[in-house]
């Protein structure tokens, strides 16, 4: 993976400096906390219900093991000993001190790590495929090019103040594992019939309070054109993007309310202006970056054979681990979502611990998923069970990977200020009730996500089944989606109808199921019965009186 | 009642206003009085306390309860991880919110 | 009030008064100009070498439409001055500079010594933007 020259170290040593100045000078009265609220923000920090909230950027999701084991060290040495990952593929700790923060940075600066734009109306982490340069059907791997955004969009001068928070997503597979048009920008590696590599540009897609797929914008750019044309899409929507309605400020609705065309227009204007200046770097940078990511030493006669007669190994083996590119090895999937758990929480020693695999058995690599997960992307086929003992003794064996167990969810109202309803508790309990892993397997991939407001970080509009938390008069209430879906054939979730309260809600799940595995045709999952037979036998199911008694 | 509520803006901690100072127990909360803006404004400028809020509570059996579940939740602590709310000996402590 | 303006530049400050984009395009001998947030800095393209000061105004610190708008000039060959003005804070100071910035007019008074020390944050960019720093891939890469 990419490894920091002494330029890379130099600019995150200067935000640690930076950030230490303006916490003092917060702390001394010399900034009123609406001037140092911005700043704060863009190095993470922000100030949640019960403190301090550090969000710490997994650049593309991509970690060693000694990062890893720093972010479970931060953990015990700053915090109450665990952090939650999330959905952009980062970690947050919930209990943070504001006079602790720049020691933070320190530390995770000496790590190659920081906390960068992972908030703020500025271009945030870009996500990436967990299974980067590991996936059997990847076709270019998106890691460098991810690298060269990252660098890119790292202090970008003119788009520091944009009129919202801007992400960008890359893949380089068929298969879009990132949730790419939902991004602001999505860019898909693809190649054309001649064999060279293109950026597909989808631009204007995102979850939140007004939910869009992004519509292609550049339908083939040179990958040495990568960064002229996202600087051409930013400042089109710097110069234009609406700041009269912070609702209405994301690129999405810009280009909804122009139109995807015109909206092309004026970004290959903006580009053709571009590319006279020389703003891209050149193809020796990107084959530089691409050093870093060439393949591990695999060992060529690692055998495809695996002993599979410890039943509950073999249960792990089927949900959990995706074939690899190697023959001879695999991509494992840890889940962080045991039954009746919070989604995407681990321990500062299950994070260690999960550091110790990788270094011992995936070539020194892990992977942060936006399903709040971990991956270990490299491991021998060979060392899969003794991985397996590992974490079950950890509790971080449970096979759930896709299914209704492996629920999305943000932290929500137990944790968030900007949250209308409680989130975690929502997941536990349907967690519980289908805690019966063969009951979860019957019913196959099927994947809930959860939101604790519109702001989406549940990402709930992209859920076979979505759960929006709302504020109703005071009260918790939930609202329930159908029919989402991220990927290639990306939908957004339909509401119900009237809303339910927190038992209501697991129930009206059930109850969705019970439709699903009454009406599926062979080979559907949920969302393709959903797509089939339409919303109104859902909604007989779960609005249905109870008979009365006698 | 009015109460106002606020963080401790070194440590992040919830802390609430008893009239004299600030505490981390709600209960310590009291009728924040007319003059909140003076009081906010006062205390703000010591920089101890930070985004600083007048809401509404009441007052029961069990003590002060704010009126939203929100500031209910900040009172207590996570209810999904009672082990480090401020009553962390209580399981049914989540109650409490709802 | 002594209106407070930081400025690195070597020529004679222009005094003339600024006037609108709308109204600099039927003044002839206008030299100064002032750009709100709305407007379009390239309306002022074909009339770049008859300025000699752009202002542009930020009434929020946190509307970044002026940091495109100074970049766009510069880019298209503006060699004059350019000001940030309004609610210009210290911590925008480097990003504005790396944008073409060379004159600032802040609302609340920055001292010289701070600025020159915000200038200096950064130890190398990683962009090439128009205030002719090398980017990190050019040092990387040396022609």
């Amino acid at each position: 993976m990419y490894q920091y020259d002494s330029y890379d170290q130099s600019m995150v040593d200067a935000r640690v400096a930076e950030f230490r100045g303006q916490v003092e000078r917060r702390l001394a009265g010399d900034l009123t906390e609406d001037q140092f609220k911005p700043l704060r923000l863009k190095n993470g920090l922000y100030l949640q219900l019960h403190a301090y909230m550090l969000r710490v950027a997994v650049p593309y999701g991509t970690l060693n093991s000694r990062q890893m084991r720093m972010l479970g060290d931060i953990a015990d040495k700053y915090d109450r000993g665990y952090g939650h990952f999330t959905t952009r593929q980062n970690i947050q700790y919930n209990w943070i001190k504001l006079e602790d923060a720049p020691d933070i940075l320190a530390d995770l600066a000496s790590v190659e790590m920081h906390a960068i734009q992972t908030s703020g109306n500025c271009i945030r982490n870009t996500t990436s495929d967990q299974f980067a340069g590991a996936a059997a059907d990847e076709l270019v791997d998106p890691r460098p090019y991810a690298e060269l955004l990252r660098q890119w969009s790292t202090f970008h001068p003119e788009f520091d103040y944009l009129p919202r928070k801007f992400k960008i997503a890359i893949i380089g597979s068929e298969t879009d594992r990132a949730a790419m048009k939902l991004h602001d920008i999505g860019i898909q590696l693809v190649k054309n019939d001649a064999g060279e590599i293109g950026c597909r540009f989808y631009v204007g897609g995102g979850m939140g309070r007004t939910p869009m797929i992004a519509p292609v914008i550049g339908d083939f750019v040179s990958p040495l054109q990568m960064v002229s044309y996202a600087e051409a899409c930013l400042r089109v929507y710097n110069r234009y993007g609406r700041r009269d309605n912070k609702y209405k400020a994301r690129i999405k609705i810009l280009v909804h309310e122009i139109g995807a065309d015109e909206y092309r227009r004026q970004v290959e204007e903006e580009f053709a202006h571009i590319l006279t200046l020389g703003l891209e770097p050149p193809a020796a940078e990107l084959e530089r970056i691409k050093g870093f990511f060439e393949q591990p030493g695999f060992d060529a006669n690692a055998s495809d054979e695996l002993d599979l007669s410890d039943p509950d190994f073999a249960l792990w083996v089927d949900q959990n681990v995706h074939a690899h590119k190697q023959p001879g090895y695999a991509i494992v999937n840890i889940s962080l979502k045991p039954v009746g758990g919070i989604p995407g929480d681990a321990t500062a020693d299950q994070i260690r611990l999960m550091a110790d695999l990788a270094l011992a058995h995936s070539f020194d690599e892990l992977r942060v998923t936006h399903a709040q997960n971990i991956v270990l992307p490299h491991v021998k086929k060979a060392d899969l069970y003794g991985l397996w003992q590992k974490l079950d003794e950890a509790g971080l064996a449970a096979a759930n990977l896709d299914l209704i167990g492996d629920i999305i969810a943000c932290p929500g109202l137990d944790y968030c200020a900007l949250a209308n309803a409680r989130s975690i508790p929502v997941a536990q309990k349907i967690s519980n009730r289908f805690a019966d892993l063969g009951r979860q397997r019957e019913l196959g991939e099927l994947k809930l996500k959860i939101s604790g407001c519109i702001n989406a970080c549940g990402h709930h509009h992209a859920g076979h089944i979505g759960i929006l938390g709302v504020d109703r008069k005071g009260v918790e209430n939930y609202q329930l989606l159908l029919g989402g879906c991220e990927g290639a054939d990306t939908s957004l979730g339909t509401i119900t109808g009237p809303g339910f309260n927190e038992d209501g809600i697991v129930d009206a799940v059930e109850k969705a199921t019970d439709v699903y595995l009454a009406q599926r045709a062979e080979g559907e999952r949920f969302v393709d019965t959903y797509r089939r037979i339409g919303m109104a036998p859902f909604k007989e199911a779960i609005y249905a009186k109870e008979p009365a008694n006698g | 009642m009015k109460i106002i509520t606020g963080s401790d803006l070194r440590t992040g901690d919830v802390i609430w206003w008893t009239g004299e100072g600030w505490s981390r127990h709600v209960n310590d909360a009291v009728e924040a009085g007319e003059h909140t803006e003076a009081i906010i404004a006062r205390e703000n400028a010591k920089q101890i306390v930070t985004d600083t809020q007048v809401i509404e509570a009441t007052v029961t059996d069990d003590g002060v309860r704010p009126a939203h579940i929100k500031d209910r939740i900040r009172a207590l602590g996570p209810t999904v991880r009672l082990d480090l709310s401020l009553k962390p000996a209580d399981p049914a402590a989540g109650n409490w919110v709802i | 009030m002594v209106e407070q303006n930081l400025r690195y530049r070597s020529d004679e400050p222009v005094s003339d008064p600024a006037v609108t984009v709308d109204a600099f395009a039927d003044q002839n001998n206008a030299t100064a100009v002032r750009i709100e947030p709305g407007d379009d800095a390239r309306a002022l393209l074909p009339h770049l070498d008859r300025i000699a000061l752009v202002e542009v105004n930020f009434p929020a610190y946190t509307d970044g439409r002026g940091y495109s708008a100074a970049r766009i000039l510069r880019e298209h060959g503006y060699a004059g001055e350019l000001r940030a003005v309004g609610d210009v804070l210290l911590d925008q100071l480097s990003h504005m500079r790396r944008c073409g910035f060379d004159s600032f007019a802040p609302n609340q008074a920055i001292s010289s010594e701070a600025a020159d020390k915000a200038f200096a944050t950064w130890p190398d960019v990683y962009q090439k933007t128009v205030d002719g720093r090398p980017a990190i891939w050019a040092k990387r890469h040396p022609a």
